[in-house]
């Protein structure tokens, strides 16, 4: 990933005076990536939860709307919040479109079918984006710089990294929040046990399908800005990030939130022990274990609860 | 009439004498073909792009025989692909194997590949197994990436062929990957009509009754997998050779979702579906990566393209229109161009009711 902010390069070697500190230091930079990983992982949960449709496009989605973000920033010179306020708001209207237009279409649909949908939909975004504002790389003009780092008590975090891991445990906390508290988030939860049940009890469940939707895209729409941030602004950006919100989904569980915040703050500490102490290069092949070695374990992941299809 | 009398008739490869005919009329015409391209350039086409329609038709068939038939999901088909290109190659480079053997090798050690991927997918279903897979894809592409021993980067050079002592052209490559072709395509069908075909099927439609009924899952499973990844070592294989270079960039997400999408496009669950499929998904991308040189609506979109988007990335209309039909196919026809077909024919039995 884009995402190794210039320290892991610094202290690769072990038996450098800064060796020692290399393992507090690799921790702290894998969570902030894996800060990043939960928040995508957290977007395709909610969505899977409630429709268990796998939404393949959750990363595309993310990158047009930190596209449109950077437009905004670059281009029109718009200030931060109100760019962030209309980003959110390009992303709630980008997925409640795709959910209205698309996925409601589709009559009795297959897994596949539905997975298909959402391959469209990523090629289609992919495609946009790409006709749009070319192959070419750029920075995200973020007001948090990733080259200055902040330095506790020896361990040093760069802004950036230090910011994500503050944003996504606010918006974590938010989310918890909202779907403990809100009378929206218990009828979002109540859609995601039974919708049958929910709709009797005077819940419009088509409605919650679009607000799940935009909280989703939302949600996704953050780690899209946040990842490019650390890295880079480019077409593919997604592709990696993607997987590892799979993998973390899988890791935690994905029809638990927690569980994949859980599962992306461990992918991300775990894949950067990898690549700090065994093999930078096949950092990203951590990611594939993980999967395969969870779903032979434990296939429900690690904190949602086993679930048994009935014949 | 259809009512099949005994088992040996409904495992026939011609069902009637129709059919016979209509196969060996296509057979001439596959041999013609390059004759009609090269002089008439029908279509717009090349023999390279009839040589990689017909590739990636042995990978949608590879492909159909585990997502149509066995209901099994596929996103890493890129990965099987680059393991039999990449194997081929490196037999023939380091080992010195001829071509005639080192291309069933490659399919081989593809279908090993693939054998391995089907032990964790006989606990996963739909989701899991998608994603499964596509870790699979990714990683397959990351390690020969990373392995010096596959070129790297930098990618392989693929050696020149050799037939009766001439290096052989695109015309000899032709011939060569049809007659490949043709035996797969026929194995392919003869393996759905018999038991082996119809274990998939039932596994597909509900594999607890399967296994209820005495199939046995781990075996048919994993043997769909490495069937597939058989067929899709081979293509791979023949790929590289097309092309002439392979590096493993190329074999990423987006090829795996393309074997899908002919796949679907084609129709789930048919070998001539996977064909169309495959054709018409090739010309499609191929015609549509070059959009500025068509005709009227090229250098309209260019005009377009400069006032409000960038000119540099015009080719994303290829996959802006790979996504929408996608997106359609699933909508209104969900079993492709063998559904449209079905559809067609039955009107036409049954005209004017």
């Amino acid at each position: 990933m884009n995402a190794e902010c210039g320290l892991n390069s610094e202290i690769r070697n072990p038996k450098s005076a800064f060796g020692e500190k290399m393992f507090g230091q690799l921790i702290v930079s894998g969570l902030a990536v894996g800060a990043c990983y939960a928040l995508i992982a957290i977007s395709m949960v909610i969505i899977y939860k409630t429709s268990e449709v796998l939404n393949f496009a959750q990363g595309e989605m993310a990158m047009i709307s930190t596209f449109v973000a950077f437009t905004l920033l670059e281009t029109h010179q718009v200030s931060f919040p109100y760019t962030l306020a209309f980003t959110f708001l390009f992303a709630i209207l980008l997925a409640i479109f795709f959910e209205i237009a698309f996925l409601r279409q589709a009559k009795d649909p297959t897994v596949l079918g539905l997975i298909i949908i959402t391959l469209g939909f990523q090629m289609v975004l992919m495609g946009f984006v790409g006709w749009k504002w070319g192959p070419d790389q750029r920075a995200l003009p973020f007001p948090v710089s990733n080259i200055e780092a902040y330095n506790f008590y020896g361990l040093i975090i760069s802004k950036i990294n230090f910011w994500t891991l503050i944003v996504s445990l606010v918006l974590m906390l938010i989310l918890f929040l909202f779907f403990r508290y809100t009378k929206l988030g218990i009828a979002m939860r109540a859609t995601q046990q039974n919708q049958l049940a929910a709709r009797v009890m005077g819940i419009r469940t088509k409605w919650i399908f679009s607000f799940t939707w935009a909280i989703s895209s939302m949600v996704g729409a953050v780690a899209g800005m946040l990842i490019a941030a650390m890295g880079v602004l480019d077409p593919p950006m997604m592709m990696d990030p993607l997987l590892k919100g799979f993998a973390s989904g899988v890791l935690g569980g994905m029809t638990s939130l927690p569980g994949a915040a859980l599962g992306g703050a461990l992918l991300g500490v775990i894949e950067n022990l990898f690549g700090g102490y065994i093999s930078l290069s096949f950092k990203s092949v951590v990611a594939f274990a993980i999967i395969v070695l969870m779903l032979c374990i434990k296939p429900s992941g690690l904190l949602a609860k086993h679930y048994v299809k009935k014949v | 009439m259809d009512i099949k009398r005994n088992y040996y008739e409904d495992i026939e490869l011609f069902k009637s004498n129709t059919i016979l005919v209509w196969s060996i009329l296509f057979l001439v015409f596959l041999a013609i073909l390059p004759w009609l391209v090269m002089k008439y350039h029908l279509l717009g086409l090349s023999v390279y792009t009839v040589n990689l329609i017909t590739v990636h038709a042995i990978v949608a068939i590879g492909l159909n025989i585990l997502v149509g038939f066995t209901g099994q999901i596929s996103m890493g088909h890129a990965g099987f692909f680059a393991i039999g290109a990449f194997t081929t190659v490196i037999f023939i480079l380091k080992i010195g194997l001829p071509f005639y053997l080192a291309l069933p090798l490659g399919g081989f050690i593809s279908s090993i590949f693939g054998f391995l991927l089907g032990l964790p997918a006989l606990r996963l279903k739909g989701p899991y197994l998608a994603i499964a897979t596509l870790g699979f894809g990714m990683a397959v592409t990351t390690t020969i990436k990373h392995l010096e021993f596959f070129g790297g980067r930098m990618g392989l050079q693929a050696p020149k062929l050799y037939l009766f002592g001439t290096p052989m052209k695109d015309i000899h490559f032709y011939y060569m990957i049809m007659i490949i072709a043709v035996i797969m395509v026929i194995g392919a069908v003869k393996l759905i009509k018999t038991r082996v075909g119809r274990a998939f099927i039932a596994i597909r439609d509900s594999d607890i009754a399967a296994e209820a009924m005495g199939v046995n899952l781990t075996y048919y499973k994993t043997l769909a997998f490495a069937v597939s990844a058989f067929y899709t070592g081979v293509a791979g294989g023949l790929y590289a050779f097309i092309l002439g270079f392979i590096n493993p960039e190329s074999f990423h997400l987006i090829m795996s979702i393309t074997f899908l999408a002919m796949v679907v496009v084609g129709g789930l669950g048919s070998v001539m579906g996977s064909i169309c499929g495959a054709a018409l998904m090739t010309y499609l991308d191929i015609k549509l990566q070059a959009i500025q040189d068509i005709s009227l609506i090229g250098p309209a979109l260019v005009t377009f393209s400069q006032k409000y988007m960038s000119v540099a990335g015009i080719s994303n209309i290829a996959v802006i229109v790979y996504g929408l039909i996608l997106i359609l196919i699933v909508l209104f026809e969900p079993l492709g161009i063998f559904g449209f077909w079905i559809r067609c024919k039955r009107y036409w039995k049954t005209w004017p009711f």
